[in-house]
């Protein structure tokens, strides 16, 4: 209890209204990491200027673009692009530009490579969607103007590379017309679009490239159909296959004529294949078919002759054509051999010579490469070298050069879907601290160079000496478990099924798993990864056992495909055991109750509502049949607006037999009106949120007891009109209205309606206030509210009197099933801008103050203190209210720059804030993540207890020592003195 | 440390209109970002970089950046109420309301939301710059005496210099009576205090 008072009187005593969270600029990387990535690459133009740095441009499926340094793999620049522009082609025009085209080739722009600056931007319209193509002829001139080539939306379109500006377009208003390839065939001034009609019909329009001028449209018919892709094999030839999968067409147009050829799979290779897909290539003379177990490289040779040239069955890819010559094509081709890849580059034109053929080790975490990219450069003895860049099934991007990885990319990280944290093993005898500290001298010399810095007498290199001991100080990245909680491993899912460990101490991948049951496999078509839980968190029993998460994911998209489960061991990232379910996952619940080895027990829901238990022991079901009549939850429906609540009945009554499979009870259900409400958002406090008290002590002495229970819903609904984009409704037919239901009983606690309001809607819920962000189409901003909600069935608790004669109900049972008599209070406050992601701090034991951590529009993370969304803020606050932390009422929330945790940063495109309580009471840590990454420790309250930082022994030690050789001093003074005295 | 908020004078430019009638099924809306020179000069923001700055329609709809003189555009906009925000690390920015009419084409209605003041054209300059940092103060003498540290060493040479001069002023009748007490109960020493080296 002393503690507790002790704690609180240090709350109060640094409650000042500053902000808490502030650093200053040396401190930055002390404490925080930040990692920055572009996602899984889609394309890559190699900038082949002569002078300056190598770079290499790339598109990603973040849409991302970025500018690479081909030696290292840093980033010169990035720019992330909205949400919905996503890219569809890019170039380098003139040597000197980045083309980019995107948002389904309606928005064009250009910019400058050395910096990242965008130089100009045009946007294109047209007729109809189609897919869009983006060309940079070298050689095609306008007024010594290079002139783009795009056509997108039926359209093609001529652009000057300087300005934007459309020099000239040409309609494709055909209806049927589906453009497959457009062609500039170098050196001439023609352009050809060929395509599809009428799914049988092929088609070429030859185009002037001076004036967009038609000068010939010939079609010809197939009575068998197209079907997939073609591939562009001459620059007069394209090769496609019939609807069937099984002929080969070779049409060529040469001089706008069209003929062709019929060649059935079967005639070229012996066995049959089944249908097959060509796979997209630009390699002259050459293509590729592939089946489900082989893929093969056909030739064409003079009219429309094939031949087969190579057959393989081992996963294969191959890049795009690069010209090293005048007349000679050359291309890579990547081949996988178990633990190896096996890179060769080969001429177009012929096969059998390899211009290049290495080895390389590769890890087999990254799984099969996906894309392979060509460069060359001219060697000192003036020969061709070539280096590769190949993007992995985990996303990650290896520059390969000279049999060797020169560098790689781990941009799997940018895609985060899931996030969870595990401790770190206990620190074992033998690794003995002083290892650490090496000897004290060091350590004396450190803290004196701290005191230097403090003191600022120090010499610029005694600060950089300062700045890199405190970088690199080997404390924070040990793996181990440390007395502050501050080391943990951060375990994240990323789509591309990759599960990483990272060290919250400087954020290096300790180990990372390409998880097999999110592999492709017969079984399993297209998985996908959805969330991670903790599985195994040994603490009491069990200390030996390694901690595990679980990682439930699914067999494709719809929500009743099969799920998969898959274990992982956290310290070494081996995963111990996968299960494929025979039945759909829709809903995890982990319920609270562990096994005598700390597994957790989990509640999984298939789209039938049946419950299936894990982990399927006969303890795990003795434990569960205990609690059987406690477990509750509750699902939603936002397509319906329905929110049910569901309990347990009986086991399974299906034929089989499965004692871990349960039948479930609809208990309650709130149904929406769908005219009038659509679901935007639900929130629930966190599982493992600890509060302190329930008791908040009021000013004048007052107490009020804050309803907690964990079973509070929130849901905010709007107008369906108005779940559009801002602006898009008027105020008076748009609406939001809150709702807190309690999900035992379904009984809706408050609801409050706020007229003029829009989505979208972010809330947090934490204790027992809940606090959403939306937009107020009338005021023209965003406002942030916060309802708070009080148990007013123990309000009359605070008489001594009653306390002291037993006749308090502090002891009385809660049961939900009673109405509880409850009070809201709510306030609503302005917020500048718009947000991403929220968030609040949560810490150890609860006692420390609340942060709310706003991801902002502009990708920054903002600290706001708790006490700025307090509904009992008034204009004018009493004496009393004052000295308990009140502040006055403001209409807007404050926007302090020093409390952005993210400081000069930004998380760009940011997704998720994640929270996770240190063990010392006053830190938070938090995890922010997007395309980037980045992490810190949070004090909301200032490190109440624990020396900061930048606490200086050294001064400490030098007071001691004074202290002590002031007291010799004396005392021989006064000994002197006495003796002095005596001798009198 | 708390930044100076500085409300700029609006620069009356001759150029720009702010929405224009496009082609198609929307409005063109056209501005400029301006951040002045001189501010945030002595920040981490490098001045008059603006390659990285965003601007953001309606919370994310459209992001687009800045062309080299402060430009930009947004294309295919139907007619209503947008608002508009600049990402710019090192400034503030307010967002922007934007009316487009459909009624009469080329009028310009925009108005800042946080001090509600109208723009006649769209001209967007930074409120005022952030600074993400505290200042560290330099060393002064005082901020080492108000350490817990710096008051211990103060006290102590109050108790070492101040009190003989005290002493010194006592009545001499008093400092003996006091020194008597003081013999009766020795000295303390160093030395007694050690076990088993007492004098006495």
């Amino acid at each position: 209890m002393a503690i507790r008072s002790f704690f609180l009187f240090i709350l109060f005593f640094s409650s000042s209204l500053s902000p808490v969270f502030s650093l200053y600029e040396d401190q930055v990387g002390l404490m925080d990491w930040h990692q920055q990535y572009i996602g899984k690459v889609k394309q890559a133009v190699f900038s082949s200027q002569r002078a300056g740095r190598k770079r290499v441009v790339v598109s990603t499926e973040e849409n991302v673009i970025a500018s690479l340094d081909l030696r290292h793999g840093e980033i010169f620049w990035r720019h992330l692009l909205g949400a919905d522009d996503v890219i569809d082609g890019i170039d380098i025009g003139l040597g000197k530009y980045v083309i980019t085209l995107s948002s389904g080739g309606s928005i064009l722009r250009s910019w400058n490579l050395p910096d990242g600056q965008m130089v100009w931007e045009s946007s294109l319209q047209g007729p109809k969607h189609s897919k869009s193509f983006l060309l940079v002829p070298t050689n095609l001139k306008f007024d010594k103007d290079n002139v783009l080539v795009v056509f997108s939306n039926g359209r093609l379109h001529a652009i000057s590379c300087i300005d934007g500006e459309v020099l000239w377009k040409k309609d494709f208003e055909a209806e049927s017309f589906e453009v497959q390839q457009v062609i500039q065939p170098p050196g001439s001034d023609l352009i050809y679009v060929v395509g599809f009609a009428a799914s049988y019909q092929f088609e070429m329009y030859q185009i002037n490239a001076k004036n967009g001028e038609l000068l010939k449209h010939e079609s010809a018919s197939f009575s068998s159909g197209f079907s997939g892709e073609v591939s562009l094999v001459s620059t007069e030839t394209v090769v496609a296959l019939d609807s069937t999968g099984s002929i080969l067409l070779t049409i060529s147009f040469q001089d706008g004529k069209i003929s062709s050829q019929q060649t059935p799979i079967s005639n070229l290779v012996e066995e049959s294949l089944g249908p097959a897909v060509i796979i997209p290539s630009s390699v002259s003379g050459i293509f590729a078919i592939k089946t489900d177990a082989v893929t093969v490289f056909i030739r064409v040779i003079g009219e429309g002759k094939l031949e087969v040239v190579e057959k393989t069955t081992h996963e294969i890819a191959v890049s795009d054509a690069l010209s090293i010559s005048e007349d000679q094509e050359a291309f890579a081709l990547i081949q996988h051999a178990s633990s190896e890849i096996h890179l060769t580059v080969k001429l177009a034109h012929d096969w059998d010579g390899n211009l290049l053929k290495e080895s390389v080790k590769m890890d087999r975490q990254r799984g099969l490469v996906h894309k392979v990219f060509i460069n060359n450069y001219i060697r000192t003895d003036r020969s061709y070298g070539f280096r590769v860049l190949i993007v992995m099934e985990d996303h990650s991007l290896l520059l390969l050069q000279q049999g060797e990885i020169v560098w790689s990319r781990e941009d799997g990280l940018a895609s985060i879907i899931d996030v969870t944290t595990s401790e770190l093993p206990v620190e074992r005898n033998g690794v003995s601290v002083a290892k650490v500290e090496h000897n004290l001298f060091e350590w004396l010399k450190g803290h004196m160079l701290k005191l230097k810095g403090t003191l600022m007498l120090a010499s610029p290199e005694d600060m950089a000496a300062i700045q890199s001991m405190r970088l690199k100080s080997s404390e924070k990245s040990k793996m181990t478990r440390d007395h502050n909680g501050f080391r943990k491993l951060l375990i994240v899912l990323t789509r591309a099924g990759k599960l990483f460990a990272l060290h919250t101490g400087d954020g290096r991948i300790v180990w990372s798993h390409l998880l097999r049951s999110l592999h492709k496999s017969e079984a399993c078509q297209s998985p996908i990864g959805l969330n991670l839980y903790q599985w195994q968190v040994p603490h009491h029993h069990a200390m030996d056992e390694n901690p595990s998460v679980l990682v439930v994911s699914r067999c494709g998209p719809s929500s009743d495909a099969p799920g998969v489960l898959s274990f992982v061991d956290t310290y070494t990232g081996k995963e111990l055991s996968s299960l494929s379910l025979d039945h759909a996952v829709v809903q995890v619940i982990p319920l609270p109750y562990t096994d005598s080895t700390e597994q957790r027990l989990h509640l999984l829901i298939n789209a039938d509502k049946h419950a299936h238990l894990y982990p399927k022991t006969s303890e795990a079901l003795s434990i569960f049949k205990r609690e059987f009549l406690n477990i509750y939850w509750y699902s939603v429906e936002d397509q319906n607006g329905i929110i049910k609540g569901h309990a347990l009945k009986c086991k399974c009554t299906g034929e089989v037999a499965d004692e871990f499979c349960f039948d479930t009870r609809d208990l309650w259900s709130v149904v929406f009106p769908s005219e009038s409400e659509k679901i935007v958002a639900t929130v629930t406090r966190k599982l493992n949120e600890v509060v302190h008290t329930q008791a908040k002590v009021v000013a004048d002495q007052d107490v009020m007891y804050k309803y907690i229970s964990r079973n509070l819903l929130f849901v905010a609904t709007v107008a369906p009109k108005g779940s559009g984009e801002i602006g898009s409704v008027t105020p008076e037919e748009s609406w939001l209205v809150a709702y807190l239901i309690d999900t035992v009983t379904g009984r809706i606690l408050h609801r409050v309606t706020h007229h003029g309001l829009q989505g979208p809607v972010h809330a947090v819920f934490s204790e027992n206030w809940v606090v959403y962000h939306y937009f107020n189409l009338r005021a023209h901003r965003y406002e942030m509210s916060v309802i708070e909600i009080y148990d007013q069935s123990r309000a009359d608790n605070k008489d001594v009197w009653k306390l002291v004669l037993g006749k308090h109900n502090l002891t009385s049972p809660i049961s939900l099933f009673s109405r509880p008599e409850v009070i809201t209070k709510s306030q609503s406050y302005f917020f500048t801008h718009s947000l991403k992601a929220i968030a609040v701090t949560s810490t150890a034991k609860g006692i420390t103050s609340k942060q709310l951590l706003l991801g902002t529009i502009g990708d920054q993370v903002l600290a706001l203190d708790k006490r700025f969304l307090d509904p009992r803020r008034t204009v004018n606050p009493t004496q009393a209210e004052k000295e308990e932390g009140i502040i006055p009422l403001t209409d807007s929330l404050p926007i302090i720059p020093q409390s952005y945790v993210t400081h000069a940063l930004r998380v760009e495109g940011l997704r998720g804030i994640i929270t996770v309580p240190a063990k010392l009471e006053s830190t938070t840590l938090v995890f922010a993540h997007g395309v980037d990454l980045f992490f810190t420790q949070l004090a909301p309250s200032r490190t109440y207890d624990s020396l900061t930082e930048d606490f200086s022994y050294a001064l400490l030690l030098i007071t001691i020592v004074a202290l002590v050789a002031a007291i010799f001093v004396t005392w021989r003074l006064s000994e002197r003195k006495e003796l002095q005295e005596k001798w009198r | 440390m708390a930044p100076i908020a500085r409300l700029l004078l609006l620069a009356l430019l001759p150029t720009a209109l702010t929405i224009s009638s496009g082609s198609g099924d929307g409005y063109t809306i056209n501005g400029r970002v301006k951040i002045p020179q001189g501010l945030g000069t002595k920040g981490f923001a490098l001045p008059g970089k603006t390659s990285n700055v965003k601007v953001i329609l309606n919370g994310g709809q459209i992001v687009t950046y800045l062309r080299p003189d402060g430009y930009f555009s947004f294309q295919n906009i139907p007619a209503g109420t947008h608002l508009i925000e600049v990402a710019a690390i090192g400034y503030f920015f307010s967002p922007v309301r934007v009316d487009v009419s459909a009624r009469n084409p080329g009028k310009v209605q925009a108005a800042l939301t946080e001090n509600r003041r109208g723009l006649s054209e769209l001209v967007l300059e930074p409120l005022r710059d952030e600074q993400y940092y505290e200042i560290r103060e330099p060393f002064s003498i005082m901020s080492v005496v108000k350490s817990p540290m710096g008051l211990m060493v103060g006290f102590m040479l109050v108790v070492v210099f101040l009190m003989p001069k005290l002493v010194e002023n006592m009545d001499p009748e008093e400092m003996r009576r006091a020194q008597e007490e003081m013999r009766n109960q020795g000295v303390p020493s160093l030395a007694s205090l050690l076990p088993g080296g007492g004098r006495n």
